[in-house]
Formats: C-alpha cells, sequence, structure tokens
C-alpha cells in the first residue's frame, strides 16, 4: 500500500474520520492498529521482523532504566557514607552493565538487519575473494525477503535504546505505545528517522479535531502528491532507460541521467517525506522536518546539513560522536599530539571517526560498494575543504567575493553538480559501471544526439518535458519562498476565495499532470528501498 | 569558575578567533560549531580540565554558548 496508491488514500480517509471520532485518550491505540495494518498490507511476515525489534527494545529500554534508577537509590542510600573513590568504581560498574545489555541489544538487531540486507553481499564478497585463489565452488546465495523500513525502524529503536541508556529519556513502559513509536506508520517506510523525545510529545496525547490543522495536513500531502507524481514519476523512465544500459548509453546520456536524476531523486524523496509528515499533521501528530532547501547549499558540508537531516544527525549523534569521543580515538588523539604535534592529534582522530560514520552511510543505503564509494567520496572531499578552508577564506577575503550574489549563486551551482556526480553512484549498481559511465561525460562526444533529434527520451515527449519543467520551476519559486516564510502560511493568510483557488488548482493539476498512464500502477519511492 | 571561563575562553578563541564567545549563545544552533569542532573541544578540554565529557552530553543545550559550557565543565568537576 504505497502512499500513492488508491488504497491509501482510501485507507487514509477512513482513518482520519474514525481517528477523530475516538475518544482523544484512545486515539493511540487507532493510530497503532492503522500502523501496523498498513505495515502488515505488504507482507504479514514482516511484521514478526518489526515485532522482534520492537519486543527486544522495549525490554532492553526498561531493563537499562531500572539499572538506572537503582544505581540512583544506592548512591543516594550512600549519601554521607563511602569514599568518593568507592561510588565513581560503583558507577563504573553499573555504566559497564549498562553497556554490555545495550550492546548485546544492538548487535542482536543489527544483527537482524545485517541478515535480511547484507547476507547476499557478503556472500558475493566471500565468493569473489575465493574465486581469486582459483576456487569455482563459492556459496549459495540466501532467498530473504527484506521487509520494508527495516533500515528506518532499526536505525529509530537503536536511537532510543541509547537515549534511555544516556538517561535523556525515559523508557516507554507500555509495550504497545512503544510499539507504536517503531511502527508509526506515515514515517515507517521512509522516515524521517525520529527521536523518541520529539515523537513523544505528540504521538499519545489526544488530538480533538481542529480543522486548520487537518487542513494543513492536507495540504502539505497534496504538495508531497505534486511532487512525486508530476515530476519524479514524470522524469522516472527517462532515468531508468538511460541507466538500464551502462554499456550502450554514455557521454550525453550521462550527464542528461545525471542532471535529471538529481531532480527527479528530490521531488520523490522530499515529496514522500511531505506526504509522511502531512499525514501525522492531519492526525495531530508533529514529525520531524527532514529537508530545508538542500539544492541552495553552497558546500558539500552544508548540504549535508541540509538534506535527509534526520539521517544524518542520527550517524552524528549514534555512530561519529560516539566514536569521536571514545576512550580509544582520545588515548589515539593523545599519542598523536605527542608524537607528531597538536596539528595532526586534533585533526587525524576526527577525520578515522567521519571515514567510520561515511562507511556506515553509504552501506545503510544498500548492499553495494557503489554505496561505499560513494561514502567515501563523500568522506574525502569533506576533508580535502576542511584542509583547504582557510585557502579559501584567504581566497574569498582576497577578492572580496563571499558577499558577491553571483559568486554565492557559482558555489550554489558548483555543489549542485558535485552531489549530482556522486548521486551517479546510485543510479548504477556497480564501481566499474559508474565510473566508465562517469568517464564517458569527458571522452564520449555525443552531444550533437541533443541537436539532430536523434537523442533516444524513452517515451517522454515535449509536453513531458514542459509538465516538468513547469513543475520545476513551481517547486523552485516556492522552495525560493520558503527560504523567508513557508509558503503554506502565507497562504493561509489569504482570503478564502484565493486560498480555496491556490489548492484546488494544485489539485487538479495533480490530478491532471500527474503521471498515471493506463493502467497507473504507482511508482515505489526511491529511498523505499533503502 | 573564573579560571575555568577563562581558560575555556582560550580554547574557543583558538578555534574561531573570528566569534565573539562571549556574547555568542547560539553556537550550535546558529551553525557556528559543527560536529568536528565539538570533538576537537572535548579533546581539548578533556586535557585542560581532567574531565570526561561523554557522546550523550553532546547536546545544544551544553554547547550553545560559553556559560552552558562552563556550567557542563563545572558539573563534571563536581562529580568527580
Amino acid at each position: 500500500m504505497l502512499f500513492t496508491s488508491y488504497e491509501f488514500l482510501f485507507f487514509l480517509a477512513v482513518l482520519v474520520i474514525l481517528y477523530y471520532h475516538t475518544p482523544p485518550e484512545k486515539q493511540w491505540i487507532m493510530l497503532l492498529a492503522a500502523s501496523l495494518g498498513f505495515y502488515a498490507s505488504f507482507g504479514p511476515v514482516y511484521l514478526c521482523y518489526i515485532g522482534t525489534t520492537i519486543l527486544t527494545v522495549w525490554f532492553c529500554g526498561i531493563q537499562l532504566e531500572k539499572n538506572l534508577v537503582h544505581q540512583k537509590v544506592v548512591l543516594e542510600e550512600q549519601k554521607g557514607a563511602g569514599s568518593r573513590e568507592e561510588k565513581k568504581n560503583y558507577k563504573l560498574r553499573q555504566k559497564a552493565i549498562r553497556s554490555r545489555m545495550q550492546a548485546l541489544c544492538i548487535v542482536f538487531n543489527l544483527g537482524i538487519l545485517a541478515v535480511v540486507k547484507y547476507a547476499n553481499f557478503f556472500i558475493a564478497n566471500v565468493n569473489g575473494a575465493l574465486s581469486l585463489f582459483g576456487q569455482s565452488e563459492g556459496l549459495s546465495f540466501v532467498s530473504i525477503a527484506m521487509p520494508l523500513g527495516i533500515s528506518f525502524y532499526t536505525l529509530q529503536a537503536i536511537g532510543y535504546l541509547v537515549d534511555v541508556g544516556r538517561g535523556t529519556v525515559q523508557a516507554e513502559k507500555n509495550l504497545f505505545k512503544f510499539a507504536l513509536f517503531v511502527s508509526f506508520f506515515p514515517q515507517v517506510i521512509q522516515g524521517p528517522i525520529s527521536r523518541f523525545g520529539d515523537l513523544s510529545k505528540t504521538l499519545y496525547e489526544g488530538h480533538p479535531y481542529d480543522p486548520q490543522t487537518v487542513a494543513f495536513g492536507l495540504e502539505r500531502i497534496l504538495w508531497g502528491f505534486f511532487k512525486k507524481l508530476v515530476i519524479a514519476d514524470r522524469l522516472m523512465p527517462l532515468v531508468t532507460g538511460i541507466i538500464s544500459d551502462a554499456g550502450a548509453y554514455q557521454g550525453a546520456y550521462a550527464a542528461v541521467a545525471m542532471l535529471v536524476y538529481t531532480v527527479e531523486l528530490y521531488a520523490d524523496f522530499t515529496g514522500g517525506i511531505d506526504i509522511s509528515i502531512g499525514v501525522a499533521e492531519a492526525l495531530g501528530v508533529q514529525v520531524q522536518e527532514n529537508f530545508l532547501r538542500p539544492y541552495f547549499s553552497t558546500s558539500l558540508k552544508e548540504y549535508w546539513r541540509r538534506w535527509h537531516i534526520s539521517m544524518c544527525s542520527w550517524f552524528r549523534d549514534y555512530v561519529f560522536y560516539p566514536v569521536s569521543t571514545s576512550k580509544g580515538m582520545q588515548s589515539f588523539a593523545k599519542f598523536l599530539r605527542k608524537r607528531f604535534g597538536p596539528n595532526l592529534g586534533k585533526r587525524l582522530p576526527v577525520y578515522v571517526s567521519s571515514c567510520v560514520v561515511w562507511f556506515a552511510t553509504g552501506i545503510w543505503h544498500g548492499a553495494r560498494w557503489n554505496f561505499i564509494v560513494w561514502g567515501w567520496l563523500h568522506f574525502a572531499i569533506l576533508m580535502i575543504s576542511e584542509e583547504c578552508e582557510p585557502l579559501y577564506e584567504r581566497f574569498h577575503a582576497r577578492f572580496g567575493l563571499i558577499d558577491r550574489k553571483g559568486y554565492h549563486f557559482f558555489m550554489m551551482a558548483r555543489t549542485f553538480l558535485l552531489v549530482c556526480v556522486l548521486n551517479l553512484f546510485d543510479c548504477y549498481v556497480n564501481v566499474a559501471d559508474t565510473l566508465s559511465v562517469l568517464a564517458s561525460i569527458f571522452a564520449v562526444h555525443n552531444w550533437g544526439l541533443l541537436l539532430d533529434g536523434s537523442f533516444e527520451w524513452f517515451g517522454l515527449g515535449l509536453s513531458d518535458f514542459v509538465v516538468a519543467f513547469l513543475g520545476v520551476g513551481l517547486m523552485l519559486f516556492v522552495s525560493i519562498q520558503q527560504e523567508k516564510e513557508w509558503v503554506r502560511d502565507q497562504v493561509a493568510r489569504w482570503p478564502f476565495a484565493a486560498r480555496a483557488c491556490v489548492w484546488s488548482g494544485l489539485f487538479l493539476i495533480v490530478l491532471i499532470f500527474g503521471a498515471y498512464g493506463i493502467g497507473y500502477d504507482s511508482a515505489q519511492f526511491i529511498y523505499n528501498r533503502f | 569558575m573564573d579560571e575555568t571561563r577563562q581558560t575555556l575562553l582560550e580554547i574557543l578563541e583558538d578555534l574561531h578567533p573570528d566569534i565573539d564567545f562571549e556574547t555568542e549563545d547560539q553556537l550550535i544552533e546558529g551553525n557556528i560549531l559543527d560536529s568536528f569542532d565539538i570533538v576537537t573541544l572535548v579533546t581539548e578540554i578533556g586535557d585542560s580540565f581532567d574531565v570526561e565529557i561523554t557522546a550523550g552530553e553532546l547536546v545544544p543545550e551544553n554547547f550553545n554558548s560559553l556559560e552552558a559550557m562552563v556550567e557542563l565543565i563545572e558539573k563534571k568537576l563536581e562529580e568527580d
């Protein structure tokens, strides 16, 4: 039941009506039933996977909190008695117990993810290594269906567990409420990856019917549908066609695919998140924003502050910080400082941690070397930028560039192109194909195809490009406006007739210009496969 | 407290000489300090004050201003 399917619209309409006719204190139960029903629609067996994660993380969370409470009670009782050293040692022992419990639960849940997502990748690599040593018979591949959204809900559940262990949130005692947090249907498939401290504020409380809130939610959903159906799905056949044969479509084809895919990915992913946030909002639940107009970024570093924010902050808070501030890394930093001076001692541990994070980010996106290379390329570019920062600053100051609009636009365009190139790794199945296609942009001189009319557009005609072009123009206009204020808030201040025109106009645009076609079957969102 | 403040100010000014840390109170939310700066700060604070700041304490509330960082360090010193 994809967000853009007729079944989902029917499901949502029924849910919203029933939800606001349910006593507020029981609304969360309805959300849980809807979430489990939604998830089961992809295959009832998948409930076993998400159910295992819910049970194990919930149980471990409770145990962690029990330990924390017990520690507090013991320390309170010992107030005035016992030495400072004894108390410190006691705290360290308790911390070690909690760390072991937490690690066990995290390894177990990451293990499930590893088996369903990475088993065949691992087997393929082992077989590849065996063949190097002349072994013709390798391991057999396994056939396991990957539950939708497992990469997202596993991270969300682990984040909760770490937060409970750190004492920043209280463990949820009610198993069913916790089950709702992990399985909340608007975000279980492709995020955002919520934090318990944020989502629980509005997830469990009752929400009396508020026409404004529901209207805002529906408007956001409509905007998401516009991006997904009018832009992303319309452009999709062109990208799919070009990347289907890396050997045949090179040069100009590769350049077109690279640019169009970057637009498609944005419309697809942000459109999906608009629908997620809009659905939650229509039900009175606040889900955090996941994008801040990332293609307006002037550097790759800034881009990653504005793209897929919930994933980036997850990797920062639960991987980068723990690795870079770990005892081992701090000792490594001290060793480096002593041996090679303060400069290297400061930078190298950060870079090593960053390398780990980008590996994790890459492989989280998919079980392919392409994603690992994609991650490490990001790492390399970000590190080089970091090292060149003083040089840039001198250059900008020397020529007074930083305040110039033209230079700002140049930096935006440069970052966008860089993102386009990196996105190519997302399109192809292996590194060799990606590199060959990338090189072909400069080496294969078939740009004339674009001028003489022989370029293959994979069924897309002039009308498709006009619709896509105008759609992207509208998306760009709204993004520029949103740099100042949310367009939805601006429209909300307009007279009723004007508002009605805007939203019914957008509705008609989606209805008329959405890429449906005969026998319409909504296309999967790109991020669903991650 | 004053000594802690002064030492910390020196560390911060060494990290970002262009920022007025006496008045700035949006160091994290204003994207003035990024995650690299935070990790460098944790190492420097660990060395200068002999306190261990854990990953769980790396939240904006603890690093948004000089005062917030001083408070965190003082709390850690008391705990130890």
